[in-house]
């Protein structure tokens, strides 16, 4: 991309409340992608110790640190934090650090509905974990106990700790919507006079569809927690087969938001992808046209493949051979994606930074993710992966290897841009190693655990069992304890290091990199004149 | 030659630092304590033996499967990594600058991939998967015989209807062991009280329902797996190739003790299965022969406390202290220490009867109307106003039960 760059005269006003009252108030894209960032990485940890703790109870057959009940609240809110208040949050802070220096716009269209967005999030995160709390208290029997997917009628059962997760799943899917508006009204209206969209960095690529996503579908989440909500409060029967309602309307409900949102979690990370290929390997991005197009299609499919996360709930033959091929039709873009990625890779002068190792990990324990959920679209060899450790280990691929890990790599690619400095590429690599092995330490046993048969959501397991799950808790504990060389390698990149010149990584190509390191309060007050 | 400071030890000796820091902290020497077990293990890295043709069918397509994704993650990766070795900055390679397919012959390189992944999903996966689909869903052609599976927080209830048996099948396992205050058996938390008898070589239709949240029931060697849903009937089918001993669990989370509703199938000859058939509805006659006659009270309590073990205790707990707020205590319950029966011999709304009869809305307590026969309804109410303190002192008869039915 060549661009004509009036460089505006650094930062005339860079004056703003100091202390406590600039973030409370705070209006600035910057400093909200700031807070994004800060809040998912204080609830990975959060998620993470749940997980860990889950992990130590099933370290050994037999009932040792936690009964049933806690076990069950604690596999739910590890995933609800980890989705809602870790990944997603990680993703809007990257849109809103990133986005207005790649389309050379000043700030978000929107920044008080920025603001507000943002501080919705704390009070949610409260809610999700406070009934943990008030149990210690003796004040009702814990959090939500049903898994992160709500499956009346055992919600409709549970204590109160359904009702907060309930409330605090309005108030998140409130702060995505808002976001969402915000991200698709920036990218529509602010892009730099000469930016069309078929110019638009593929990062905002992939948050433009999130976006819309997120709007088709959160609504229908929304929805469908209210109707549970009414159901155990107010007399209704949505879900009772007894007052003429279905259980399994719910799932359709909460499935048609829930396949989108796997799509909601990876688009942001897949729009970065071609950005760190191409700048470690120092040659444009391979097949730009062809991922945008992919995107769009993976968007449109994502919300028609719904009731595949249900196969053995029963439904008639031709819809279940209609998901199972509709499932399969995604394979088709997402190999769309793979080939550009590796093309983009193909006869590049390729280096291997951080970001570069974690993008490579992404691409291949992604494609693993991507693999197995092929085969699991099989109607009839889902029956026998469906509700086993099979899908757990599947949907850690997905999420953490293809989520979590695509989050670092974005973190080290950009951090030398918002901080100034450069973090710690020694640390950065044995992060990167320790991950890695220890991940598919984590998560290779458990496909074989479901394929001998145990089933998710279990505290308690037979024998034949115990080697395997021996082995994935010692691999947990691994990376559990290695994001702390992350946050560390963060904290001290934010504290000081080596100074990053402007460009930051030599092969970096785009508006953002034209911009100082840590770029000045206002960017693109004179936008750039695109060519 | 000079011994090095121990803080300058040079960096050949790494690897040894590295050992030693190992072995100096304890989950370090727990890992390498745990290699040789883990080595002389017995892993299953695949299903466990089918017994079913569909298990068979599935085991069959999950292998080819695996091999046709195996091949793809193989020759795709290959591919990127003999690029990261041949493509690197550090061995001097210049970028290329192409953007995408720039001629016919790397169109052609372009689309073969995608043909390829075109004719796996729809022909090579799909018509086998179409196939399998169709076998696995005709419950209905040529079926034998029909099995009702009633899953309940947190047991099952199998039912013969043509032959009229229905009996209750929970965990074995002794609690015990799972507070590992005993040696855990083979079939730890894989063992039921009365497991469920099919014959081999027959067509069983299997209908499932639920009474209270969704289970599901499965059993890996059958290769079938289906959700059991309040109000509603599903249906699956198996048909047993060999005889044994077939163990599963429920799939789906239900509360509290999902983790402990094992699913458990005897298999044999089918002269084997009618002399059992037989041998339950003899059982059932008796019992249904004993609601009529008077029980004292000390029986009553016996039966009650042997009833209340098995169906209650998992929630109310043995000493009926309950687990609060979610399971309320039944020692001095309100409810267990009400009246029996209104003035006009009914069972009183909300009360003691009427409570373990059909269940509380909206939460785990379920209606044991139907799953209990007289004589345990009977029982287990008497024990329960009689026992952790109660003291009632009066009773109830099954054939009062059998009258307010």
């Amino acid at each position: 991309m060549s661009i004509a760059t009036t460089h505006p005269a650094e930062a005339p006003h860079e004056h703003y409340p100091s202390g406590l009252l600039r973030w409370l108030t705070t209006t600035n894209h910057k400093d909200i992608g700031t807070m994004y960032m800060t809040f998912a990485l204080v609830m990975f940890f959060v998620g993470g110790i749940m997980i860990l703790a889950v992990r130590a109870e099933l370290f050994q057959p037999g009932l040792q640190l936690m009964r049933p009940e806690f076990f069950n609240q604690l596999i739910g809110v590890h995933a609800l934090v980890m989705i809602f208040a870790a990944l997603m949050p990680a993703a809007t802070g990257f849109a809103n650090w990133m986005i207005p220096l790649m389309i050379g716009a000043p700030d978000m269209a929107l920044p008080r509905l920025n603001n507000w967005g943002f501080w919705l999030l704390p009070p949610a995160a409260i809610l999700l974990t406070l009934p943990f709390t008030l149990a210690l208290f003796g004040i009702g029997d814990g959090a939500i106990a049903t898994g992160w997917t709500f499956y009346a009628p055992l919600s409709v059962q549970g204590g109160m700790g359904v009702d907060f997760a309930i409330l605090a799943v309005h108030i998140l899917g409130i702060s995505s919507i808002m976001g969402s508006i915000n991200i698709i009204v920036t990218i529509f209206n602010m892009r730099a006079p000469g930016m069309t969209m078929m110019k638009l960095p593929l990062f905002a690529w992939g948050w433009l569809i999130t976006a819309f996503l997120l709007i088709a579908t959160l609504p229908v989440l929304a929805g469908a927690v209210t109707m549970l909500l009414t159901d155990r409060h107010f007399g209704t029967h949505f879900f009772n087969a007894a007052g003429g309602g279905d259980p399994i309307l719910f799932q359709h409900l909460f499935w048609f938001f829930g396949h989108p949102e796997v799509y909601i979690l990876l688009l942001p990370v897949w729009g970065l992808m071609p950005h760190v290929l191409s700048t470690f390997s120092h040659k444009p991005v391979y097949g730009y046209t062809a991922q945008v197009y992919a995107f769009i299609a993976i968007g449109v499919l994502s919300v028609v493949v719904w009731a595949h996360h249900f196969f053995t709930a029963g439904m008639p033959v031709p819809a279940l051979i209609y998901f199972m091929f509709s499932t399969m039709a995604i394979s088709l873009p997402l190999a769309v994606l793979f080939f550009c990625w590796i093309a983009t890779m193909w006869k590049g002068a390729m280096s291997f930074e951080t970001p570069m190792l974690f993008a490579v990990g992404f691409i291949v324990l992604f494609g693993i993710a991507g693999l197995t959920g092929l085969i699991l679209a099989d109607v009839a060899a889902d029956a026998q992966y469906h509700h086993s450790y099979f899908v757990v280990a599947h949907f850690h691929y997905a999420l953490f290897a293809g989520g979590i890990m695509g989050v670092m790599t974005g973190v080290y690619y950009w951090l030398p841009k918002w901080t100034g400095h450069m973090y710690n590429e020694k640390l950065g690599k044995l992060h990167f190693w320790l991950t890695v092995v220890s991940f598919n330490l984590t998560f290779m046993p458990q496909f074989f655990l479901g394929l001998a048969g145990m089933p998710r959501r279990i505290p308690d397991y037979a024998l034949q069992f115990a080697e395997f799950n021996a082995i994935s808790t010692v691999g947990a504990f691994i990376l559990g304890f290695s994001q702390l060389i992350f946050a560390w390698n963060v904290w001290s990149c934010v504290r000081g290091g080596a100074k990053a010149d402007g460009r930051v990584w030599e092969g970096a190509d785009g508006l953002e990199w034209e911009l100082s390191s840590p770029p000045p309060h206002h960017s693109w007050e004179v936008q750039p004149q695109i060519k | 030659m000079k011994r090095p400071a121990p803080d300058s030890r040079p960096a050949g000796n790494t690897a040894m630092n590295l050992l030693r820091r190992i072995l100096r902290h304890p989950l370090g020497c727990l890992a390498l304590a745990l290699l040789p077990n883990l080595a002389g293990a017995a892993y299953n890295f695949n299903f466990p033996e089918p017994v079913t043709p569909i298990a068979r069918e599935t085991l069959h397509i999950h292998n080819e499967f695996m091999l046709i994704i195996t091949i793809l993650f193989v020759v795709v990766f290959a591919i990127m990594i003999y690029s990261m070795i041949k493509h690197r900055k550090s061995v001097g390679h210049q970028a290329a600058s192409f953007t995408g397919p720039r001629s016919a012959l790397q169109w052609l390189w372009v689309l073969i991939p995608f043909a390829i992944l075109l004719f796996i999903d729809f022909v090579l996966m799909g018509i086998p998967a179409v196939k399998a689909i169709i076998t696995m869903e005709d419950t209905k052609t040529r079926a034998d015989m029909v099995l009702k599976v009633t899953g309940m927080q947190w047991k099952w209830q199998y039912e013969y209807p043509e032959a009229g048996v229905r009996f209750i099948s929970t965990l074995a396992t002794p609690r015990d062991q799972i507070a590992n205050a005993e040696a855990k058996g083979e079939h730890y938390l894989l063992e039921v009280d009365k497991p469920v008898v099919l014959p081999v070589g027959k067509k069983v239709r299997i209908l499932l329902t639920s009474t209270d949240v969704i289970h599901t029931w499965w059993v890996p060697q059958f290769g079938v797996k289906r959700d059991t849903i309040p109000g509603f009937l599903r249906e699956t089918w198996v048909n047993i190739e060999k005889p044994g001993i077939y163990r599963g669990q429920c799939a789906e989370l239900c509360g509290k003790d999902h983790g402990f509703m094992p699913v458990v199938v005897h298999a044999v000859p089918e002269a084997e299965y009618l002399a059992w058939l037989e041998a339950r509805k003899a059982e059932a006659q008796a019992a249904a022969g004993s609601s009529d006659r008077t029980w004292s009270k000390d029986e009553l309590i016996a039966e009650g406390k042997t009833v209340y073990e098995k169906q209650c205790a998992a929630c109310h707990q043995n000493e009926g202290q309950g687990l609060p707020p979610a399971f309320p205590a039944l020692a001095g319950s309100k409810i267990v220490n009400g009246p029996l029966l209104d003035m006009n011999g009914k069972a009183a709304k909300d009360g003691h009867v009427d409570r373990v009869f059909n269940g509380k809305a909206g939460t785990a307590m379920q209606a044991f109307r139907n799953s209990l026969s007289d004589v345990e309804l009977a029982a287990v109410i008497t024990y329960e106003r009689n026992s952790f303190g109660n003291k009632m002192g009066d009773m109830i008869q099954p054939a009062q039960i059998k009258a307010l039915r």
